[in-house]
């Protein structure tokens, strides 16, 4: 029997312990997600990023817009008047790594695609008090400077063969070849502001006519 | 809701929820049975004199434990834990939503049943239709019309008595339950002397102040290029097509001869979303007898 004494004088076996005691939870709260098939298998619709949104949704990740929106709308009633069909497990599939956040300062966007037209999203990013004038969001004109080829689509391909080899490892329909191939000429002149709104205007769309 | 790609899955979660409890109850067992020294320290000594013994827990320190372990049990039968288990009780986030849902619903939907059978001017004029048409509008148009409904640059004021597709309850109606699509094609090909003569024709239609030479050769240019076609020969507009009345003073993008000259260069297209899938009829009646209502100085 180990003594009490032993595992506070040694380091490595405290941390040992350590471990496995946080790794229990995980055992049970984590691994069996993996082999669920509502949580591995995409909702009717959901198909992967194409190649504007894949690299949209980097300049999401990359501005921290996560860090003031969540994607996950809960089944509450009062988050599925406001928001559209609550979130579920088989929309996330795709994403590597998800985006659900877990603070909402400003709203959901889970359901904003098709919310607002193309118009609405480019004025409120360029500067959010134009058109919400009680808003606190910081304005995003800088986007519409940079060509997404030349920042965050600047390895589009080689994010797509990661997001085929993850999707192949599930046997998850995914990128052809060509789609591949095709990726650049897809983003073409787009600015950072260009591709953020058509992943915007993708998001949470699979399940969005489904009235609750 | 748990839907294993195999049966494995459930007996593991099983296995290591009952393995765990069970383990925790060997656990107080042991340590119920355990005999302690009293007075004998641990070997720790802090600040001098803080010494650290080895005294049994308080027994209703204890009993808190048996308690969480009872409780483990009580869950696991009634809520979904235990594998495949779908616990007595049945429940389920789904269903709960379901249940809140239904509930709101039946006190809800009797009154909008009650709107829907009303026209939409009575309605407009009703107070409780009114503050659920208030709080629909905050919670669906705000954001693209404001909190206070006069509108942005580029999305329309509702307040005033001027419309784009019409102010009746029945064009209100389809514009909420079908959307819109205005498109303004651009004419920068036009060059940018016409242009220019075309802003000051523009703006001399609503009295403002323009250039008059150039204002009579925009007046020219508005039907010789095709402008009259969308927004007629008397550049009123057409509300069959939403395009807008040059004439009056209400402007969507602004009135400076700048703004206008770029709506006419780049063109101007935006889109009001169609609504009826996710709100249905009872919301979109009650909104459109809002928004009616906003225009009527009530």
């Amino acid at each position: 029997m180990i003594k009490h004494e032993q595992i506070e004088k040694n380091v490595g076996l405290l941390i040992v312990l350590t471990l496995l005691v946080v790794l229990w939870g995980g055992l049970l709260e984590i691994v069996p997600l993996f082999f669920q098939k509502s949580t591995t298998t995409p909702v009717e619709g959901v198909k992967p990023y194409d190649a504007v949104r894949l690299v949209g949704r980097d300049v999401y990740i990359r501005e921290g817009c996560f860090l003031c929106h969540s994607q996950m709308i809960r089944p509450f009633r009062a988050e599925t008047e406001r928001y559209g069909h609550y979130s579920v497990a088989g929309e996330f599939v795709y994403d590597h790594p998800f985006q659900w956040g877990s603070k909402r300062t400003g709203p959901d966007l889970h359901r904003v695609g098709g919310r607002y037209s193309n118009e609405w999203q480019r004025a409120h990013l360029m500067n959010p008090r134009d058109v919400v004038p009680e808003s606190n969001m910081p304005a995003f004109a800088f986007l519409a400077n940079t060509k997404a080829k030349d920042s965050v689509g600047a390895d589009v391909e080689s994010k797509m063969e990661v997001m085929r080899s993850y999707a192949n490892a599930r046997g998850l329909p995914t990128y052809t070849d060509a789609d591949i191939k095709g990726a650049k000429a897809a983003i073409g002149d787009m600015t950072e502001m260009d591709v953020l709104i058509a992943y915007l205007q993708g998001m949470g769309t699979a399940l969005s006519t489904m009235k609750q | 809701m748990s839907d294993f790609i195999s049966d494995f899955w459930n007996l593991y979660v099983i296995v290591i929820v009952a393995g765990s409890i069970l383990a925790c109850v060997a656990l107080l067992i042991i340590q119920s049975k355990a005999t302690f020294t009293p007075g004998k320290t641990m070997g720790h000594v802090w600040d001098e004199t803080l010494e650290e013994y080895n005294n049994p827990m308080p027994q209703w320190w204890s009993w808190l434990f048996v308690i969480t372990v009872v409780f483990a049990f009580v869950y696991l039968a009634l809520y979904p834990g235990l594998g495949n288990f779908k616990g007595v009780l049945g429940w389920t986030s789904v269903g709960q939503h379901k249940d809140e849902v239904e509930k709101v619903d039946a006190t809800v939907k009797p009154l909008f049943n009650k709107y829907l059978a009303m026209d939409v001017k009575a309605v407009a004029s009703d107070k409780q239709a009114m503050e659920m048409g208030k709080n629909l509008y905050l919670t669906y148009c705000m954001q693209c019309h404001g909190a206070d409904a006069r509108g942005a640059k580029g999305f329309p004021n509702l307040t005033d008595s001027d419309w784009l597709y019409g102010g009746e309850p029945e064009q209100i109606k389809l514009t909420l339950n079908e959307g819109r699509m205005g498109v303004m094609p651009p004419h920068a090909q036009l060059g940018a002397d016409t242009v220019k003569d075309l802003a000051n024709y523009v703006r001399s239609l609503s009295g403002l102040p323009s250039d008059s030479v150039r204002a009579a050769k925009g007046k020219e240019a508005f039907a010789a290029v095709g402008c009259s076609g969308c927004h007629g020969l008397d550049a009123k507009g057409m509300q069959a097509i939403g395009s807008p009345n040059l004439t009056d003073k209400v402007w969507l993008y602004g009135s400076s001869e700048a703004v206008i000259t770029e709506t006419i260069n780049g063109g101007r297209q935006n889109k009001m979303p169609a609504w009826k899938e996710f709100l249905g009829e009872g919301k979109i009646h009650v909104l459109t007898a809002y928004v009616y209502g906003l225009s009527q100085g009530k």
